[in-house]
């Protein structure tokens, strides 16, 4: 944990929780952690998909300390968010691609922060619309509570303590910061935990 | 914001797709770019996402068509809607029912958005004023006057070959008289902010004073075609034509039917569109429709993507129209 100034000055009520090289630290204890699980449990090829955007930064980096052989895939999970009939489509969807058939293939799906688990349950519902993967395994950057689904990470890089209404947001994709603050007032947040 | 646009509700979200005019060019890139994230819905082995699950879709096809209503009924089916496809010309109208019963007895079954295509110009605006204010009205095509999910499709499929608009020289070629896409192409062209939009035909199937849709008006195809990226041909609408506007099909062909040899003024990476049916050896040739600069057939498919994003952004936004207001994106 650092209490380093940040560069580029943050929105107001914003404040750095963890500067890029904390998050180096956090994202190579996670490589580790995956790799001894990934040899308990014998597989020899994962898949690994991040879920967009934060999602995606911290898989590119966990995808290379692995070396893991196929390419990364990405998942935009907004045409399956539990929230559409509340708040309508989210402003930016990119279309999701997955490099190869998850057919039988055990799946890391890696995200940014996880809060309710709504995110994980959405993405987990794409992924299998995909076809059939063998397993999944979840890995977070960061982990707070406030879970109101059952599901919980495999490999989680830092656990957060917040007061409520306060947001934990990755920022990136170069320096990877995690920023935590009051949502600002205009927007709603952005991306879901 | 725009109260005055009967498309818009009152915080400026699309709740009916009419027309393209009147649409700021920030709206008509957000439906594109929206488009975009469906194409990879295709990919899927499930090929639907649950977006408007539980949701009804009535297409209403007072005129009949099969590329828009089927790729229509597609869309809504990749949404996960469910879709009613009424065939008005064999049903209830036949009987004597107006247009509203028809329409409030849809109502009445919880529909909550029309497709409506009608051989009448302002046949969409009208349903769009009669019905209930959380039902959501598209324009599939009414009379002449406008196609705006063709027309967006076709500014989808240009931007993905061109990546823009701004250095684009586009010809539109044929019956621009009665062409409710043409109408609807140089509509989003303008807004998306085209170089030069140009019209080619013969003066009897060109609209007096067609420059001020902001178009150069043009009689002769190689002059027209020269330079241009985009060549754009349109079917020659019988079925609308009253009285001798034509000679024969067989002499179109010969001054204003789309060969290789007439399309080597273009550029040499122009892209050739038709929105379909094609008239083979009268508004193109075969070589022409099947050779490589031919883009004809990934408009059909774009046509689904863009389609799922517009009826997606319309259905999305009604419950905000409702009790309780704009939501929040929750954790």
């Amino acid at each position: 944990m650092s209490n380093h100034a940040p560069l580029n000055p943050l929105p107001v009520g914003q404040t750095l929780w963890l500067d890029a090289d904390a998050i180096d630290t956090a994202i190579a204890a996670m490589a580790a952690e995956l790799r001894t699980l990934i040899a308990e449990r014998a597989i020899a090829a994962p898949l690994m998909v991040g879920i967009h955007t934060g999602g995606v930064w911290v898989a590119e980096r966990l995808h290379a300390a692995l070396g893991i052989v196929d390419p990364l895939g990405h998942l935009d999970i907004s045409f399956y968010r539990d929230d559409f009939s509340r708040i309508g489509l989210h402003p930016q969807v990119r279309p999701s691609h997955l490099p190869a058939a998850v057919d039988g293939r055990h799946v890391i799906l890696v995200d940014d922060v996880l809060q309710t688990g709504r995110t994980i349950r959405a993405a987990l519902n794409v992924l299998f619309d995909y076809g059939r993967p063998k397993s999944v395994i979840l890995a977070a950057l960061a982990e707070r509570g406030g879970r109101q689904l059952p599901i919980e990470p495999n490999v989680v890089g830092l656990h957060a303590r917040l007061a409520p209404g306060e947001q934990l947001k990755l920022t990136g994709p170069v320096p990877l910061e995690l920023v935590r603050g009051l949502a600002p007032a205009a927007h709603p947040p952005a991306e879901p935990a | 914001m725009n109260t005055a646009n009967i498309q818009l509700d009152d915080a400026g979200h699309l709740k009916h797709l009419l027309t393209v005019e009147g649409l700021s060019r920030e709206l008509l890139t957000a439906i594109l770019d929206q488009a975009e994230g469906f194409t990879g819905v295709t990919q899927q082995a499930v090929k639907k996402v649950p977006l408007c699950r539980g949701k009804v879709i009535a297409n209403l096809f007072f005129e009949t068509s099969t590329r828009t209503r089927t790729t229509f009924e597609l869309a809504a089916k990749r949404l996960s809607a469910d879709v009613l496809n009424l065939n008005i010309a064999a049903s209830s109208t036949s009987k004597g029912e107006t247009l509203l019963d028809t329409l409030h007895n849809l109502e009445a079954m919880h529909v909550d958005m029309f497709v409506v295509r009608h051989a009448a110009s302002g046949a969409a605006h009208f349903i769009a004023e009669q019905a209930a204010p959380h039902v959501s009205v598209i324009n599939a095509g009414d009379g002449r006057h406008a196609h705006p999910t063709q027309g967006l499709l076709d500014m989808f499929t240009i931007r993905r070959h061109k990546g823009g608009f701004e250095h684009l020289r586009v010809a539109i070629v044929g019956d621009i008289l009665h062409s409710r896409v043409a109408r609807s192409q140089i509509a989003a062209l303008n807004t998306l902010g085209a170089a030069e939009i140009r019209v080619i035909g013969p003066r009897t199937l060109i609209p007096d004073a067609a420059e001020s849709l902001g178009v150069r008006v043009c009689h002769d195809l190689r002059e027209g075609v020269r330079d241009a990226d985009v060549v754009i041909m349109l079917r020659l609408q019988r079925e609308r034509m009253s009285g001798a506007l034509l000679p024969s099909a067989h002499e179109y062909y010969q001054l204003y039917g789309l060969t290789e040899e007439r399309l080597s003024t273009a550029r040499p990476d122009a892209i050739v569109m038709h929105p379909g049916p094609i008239n083979r050896g009268v508004e193109m040739d075969s070589q022409v429709a099947d050779g490589p600069r031919s883009v004809i057939l990934e408009q059909v498919s774009n046509g689904i993507a863009v389609r799922m994003a517009v009826i997606a952004m319309c259905i999305g936004t009604q419950n905000l129209r409702g009790p309780g207001g704009e939501g929040t994106y929750d954790a």
